[in-house]
């Protein structure tokens, strides 16, 4: 394909005009093609996908050997020593990467250095927080077969369960009164590695270890409104109160005397592939070719008579093809600094001033519903928590703007995986949607409900207090924005959630109008692949 | 009276217009502006290559497409009237030929026109952005007009080199200095290209004027009508010793004006106006928009249509 041969172009910023063809907005399992006013409206487009590393696994070695303010790995290693070896989860990367996952790669390189080594103790642990817990088959994708086969057996390759009181070891508070505390087996090995994928500027540094094995007791003191208040955005660390205090957490683990090997690593934004069934997806929309155009009508048509379920099981079957675009390991903040650098190197896309109207297309995933359904709660999550906050400096929306997303917003919910959503929007989003209200009056009911624990500990459910979370992510944007619509989605479950259902974009722009007035400046964030807009 | 095969016609013509009013991404995707589109492994616009298209294969189907099928269109929705012909009988080798411009008709219309000699030797110059923004448009305008991509937004060396070579082989060449369709009924002023390619080729070019084909199927209308259309040839034209392209373009303006003038009223009254620098302008009244869209209802009103005695067609 041409695409691969050329060299990877950076994001922009187009001006809509009356040339500007129909622009794709995801809608869940399925698309919209939305006509944008001319003159007004811009579209951010994300960069192209950067080249990935010629050899991955030569580089991943590299990293071991060369580490940044640190020994080599095989210094650090010897014979008696206890290691663990914790890895992100499910929630990374998304969608889920064609095998081999880079995980597997580097604890293939960490195991082979610890085997010459002659270390016997290892374990292996799933950094999922209060996430559900990985099955065999996710297990399998992330570490691949050859380590599931040689540690899962013997119980030495396992999820963490932030709900074992016996397994969970406190190592201190913060000078902001925050406690720390870790996954017991963590803390009181001689060695961590933790192997991050970093998706987005967001992941990584000391969030891996302080959230990654943590449990609710240190997760409250940043998992809450005021924290998510105080972060503009959280994806951004300077401004980034979540990210302060992850770090005031990472401090405290690092005079407990943890000795913690970080390695982090980038991809690309090859989220759809530069050829096959969704390469369109990530081509701008005047440089579809024919086959592009004749595979999105015969998916976009199937996709409207398809059963919801058949195309939960297309989509989900989606492995993104990404690279690795850099790998670095050592001291966390040195190696973190680095990371940054390269996810803003994908990601960053540069954009001058705010606008009135937002709008975005949400996708069938989120970090949260991978092999599962998405739900309103995450819809809110996707949109207000993680793409509103897709920028550095200032929001894409100026403040009292409009946010319109895209998205079917079903009534719908995974039993399994989030049976506390479902009580948190019959029971808690029917009385309000006031987050600081929610957090004071419902917070601690739930993350302390021993059915929700007991379906964390041993089903593979979300933590009672998890839906809370996903509500006080979109706390910055509920505070920002004067109004949100969404459109195409169910009407009750929207109205529930205090947005406004809009059939149209048409009708969304139409009730925008109240707020924004009748000539609002639009912008579209053309979002996956993932970009980040710098605002100026 | 009823005409045969016209339910067929307008069911096609249906089909024609629902494909026309298609959106991306049934149909390819406009290009915003400011935007370098990226380089294609199957080139179109201006770097299509048209020469499978003048094989003798591709001549034998046009010629089948011409003469079996636009032949019986032409008659069926524009019974034309062909005046002057007799004006090239004294040519030899190839010309360009150019004509203004109202409608999609007006290609049918002149490739069942223009005199045998020419005929089935002919390229047409067709804009490159419309004709050839894609594959299919391109190769069907190549195969059933024998059209070659003309830049009409900028100057294009390999549009200039490319019907040099044609004509230098003996091929004829039909184009619309006007570089696309009237947009109100009203001519537009002419682009040096048809000058410019006669005078670097050395031949002839034979003005010529149509008058009617707007009636049948104006620009921005998807469903041809039925109306009587006329076909003027003009005397050919040479370009005069040190005589630039854009004085040589003014003159075969001129010269299809006079043409207009003539279909308009007579040949002698024509002449007569021509000499006393009288005759009107093929872009119409410089005057506001309604007055000139009055003019040219008022225009089409009083067509008139000589019998003519002499010389006979």
């Amino acid at each position: 394909m041409a695409t691969n041969k050329r060299a990877p172009r950076p994001g922009f910023v187009l001006d809509v005009d009356k040339s500007t063809p129909p622009i794709v907005f995801h809608h869940g399992e399925g698309f919209r093609l939305e006509k944008l006013p001319a003159g007004r409206t811009r579209i951010l487009y994300p960069a192209d996908p950067l080249v990935g590393l010629p050899d991955p696994d030569g580089a991943i070695r590299d990293a071991l050997l060369h580490p940044i303010d640190c020994d080599p790995l095989p210094a650090l290693l010897r014979p008696g020593m206890k290691l663990t070896i914790a890895f992100d989860d499910i929630s990374l990367p998304l969608p889920p990467m064609r095998k081999p996952d880079i995980r597997q790669r580097v604890i293939e390189a960490v195991l082979d250095m610890a085997a010459e080594a002659g270390v016997d103790d290892v374990h292996l642990i799933a950094a999922l927080a209060l996430h559900r817990r990985m099955t065999e088959a996710e297990l399998r994708h992330a570490v691949g077969d050859r380590v599931y086969d040689a540690f899962a057996p013997h119980g030495t390759l396992y999820n963490h369960d932030a709900e074992d009181p016996e397994n969970m070891v406190l190592l201190g508070v913060t000078k902001h009164g925050e406690e720390v505390e870790m996954n017991r087996r963590a803390a009181e090995s001689d060695l961590l590695v933790y192997v991050n994928i970093n998706l987005v500027a967001m992941d990584g540094g000391h969030k891996s270890t302080a959230t990654g094995l943590s449990g609710y007791r240190a997760l409250r003191h940043h998992h809450n409104v005021k924290t998510m208040l105080e972060s503009k955005s959280f994806m951004d660390q300077h401004k980034s109160e979540l990210h302060h205090s992850n770090w005031r957490q990472g401090a405290i683990i690092k005079d407990a005397g943890i000795k913690i090997f970080q390695i982090e690593t980038t991809v690309n934004n090859n989220t759809f592939g530069h050829d096959g069934p969704l390469s369109m997806l990530q081509k701008r929309e005047w440089e579809w070719t024919a086959r592009d155009r004749a595979s999105f009508v015969t998916m976009h048509n199937g996709l409207k008579i398809m059963k919801t379920s058949h195309k939960r099981k297309i989509f989900n079957s989606w492995q993104a093809p990404y690279d690795l675009t850099s790998v670095q390991a050592g001291e966390i903040e040195a190696v973190h600094k680095i990371t940054t650098e390269n996810v803003y190197k994908q990601q960053l896309v540069p954009v001058q001033g705010q606008t009135d109207i937002l709008t975005m297309g949400l996708p069938y995933i989120c970090p949260y519903n991978v092999n599962s359904v998405m739900n309103p709660i995450l819809v809110m999550c996707l949109g207000l928590g993680y793409f509103f906050n897709l920028y550095r400096g200032k929001p894409v929306v100026r403040e009292g703007g409009v946010l319109i997303m895209t998205h079917p917003t079903p009534w719908e919910f995974h039993p399994v995986h989030h049976p506390s959503y479902i009580d948190f929007f019959e029971q808690v989003l029917s009385e309000t949607t006031n987050p600081l209200e929610i957090e004071a009056n419902y917070e601690k009911k739930f993350a302390e409900d021993e059915w929700y624990r007991h379906l964390y500990r041993t089903s593979y459910a979300y933590h009672g207090v998890h839906p809370f979370y996903m509500w006080y992510w979109g706390s910055h944007a509920l505070a920002h924005l004067g109004q949100v619509i969404i459109v195409g989605g169910d009407t009750r479950a929207v109205r529930r959630l205090g947005f406004r259902p809009a059939s149209t974009m048409q009708d969304a722009f139409e009730m925008a109008s109240d707020v924004v007035g009748r000539q609002p400046t639009i912008t579209h964030l053309h979002n996956p692949p993932i970009l980040m807009a710098d605002v100026s | 009276m009823k005409i045969v095969g016209a339910s067929t016609v307008s069911g096609a013509a249906k089909l024609v217009g629902m494909a026309r009013r298609a959106q991306f991404p049934l149909r390819a995707p406009t290009v915003p502006r400011g935007i370098e589109p990226l380089p294609s492994r199957h080139p179109v616009g201006g770097d299509y290559d048209t020469e499978w298209a003048r094989s003798p294969l591709a001549r034998v189907t046009r010629a089948a497409l011409v003469e079996g099928i636009m032949r019986p269109l032409v008659y069926v929705f524009g019974s034309p009237e062909r005046v002057g012909a007799d004006r090239l009988d004294d040519i030899d080798g190839p010309v360009v030929f150019a004509a203004n411009h109202h409608s999609h008709f007006d290609t049918p219309l002149m490739l069942t026109s223009i005199p045998d000699r020419w005929r089935h030797k002919l390229v047409v110059g067709a804009a490159a952005d419309y004709f050839f923004g894609a594959r299919v448009t391109g190769a069907l305008s190549a195969l059933v007009i024998g059209a070659i991509p003309i830049e009409r937004n900028k100057v294009g060396r390999k549009s200039a080199d490319l019907a040099r070579g044609l004509i230098d082989d003996g091929w004829s060449m039909l184009i619309f200095p006007e570089g696309g369709r009237s947009p109100d009924g009203w001519g537009q002023p002419f682009r040096g290209g048809a000058a410019f390619i006669a005078q670097r080729c050395g031949v002839p070019v034979v003005p010529i004027h149509l008058e009617g084909t707007g009636r049948i199927l104006r620009k921005g209308k998807n469903r041809p009508s039925r109306a009587r259309v006329t076909v003027t040839f003009g005397p050919p034209l040479v370009a005069l010793p040190k005589e630039d392209a854009r004085k040589f373009a003014v003159r075969i303006e001129r010269e299809v004006a006079i043409l207009a003038d003539e279909a308009a009223t007579d040949w002698w009254q024509a002449r007569q106006r021509a000499y006393a620098r009288d005759t009107p302008h093929l872009t119409g009244p410089t005057v506001g928009t309604w007055r000139r869209h009055w003019a040219v209802s008022a225009r089409d009103k009083t067509v008139r249509r000589a019998k003519r005695t002499w010389p006979k067609r």
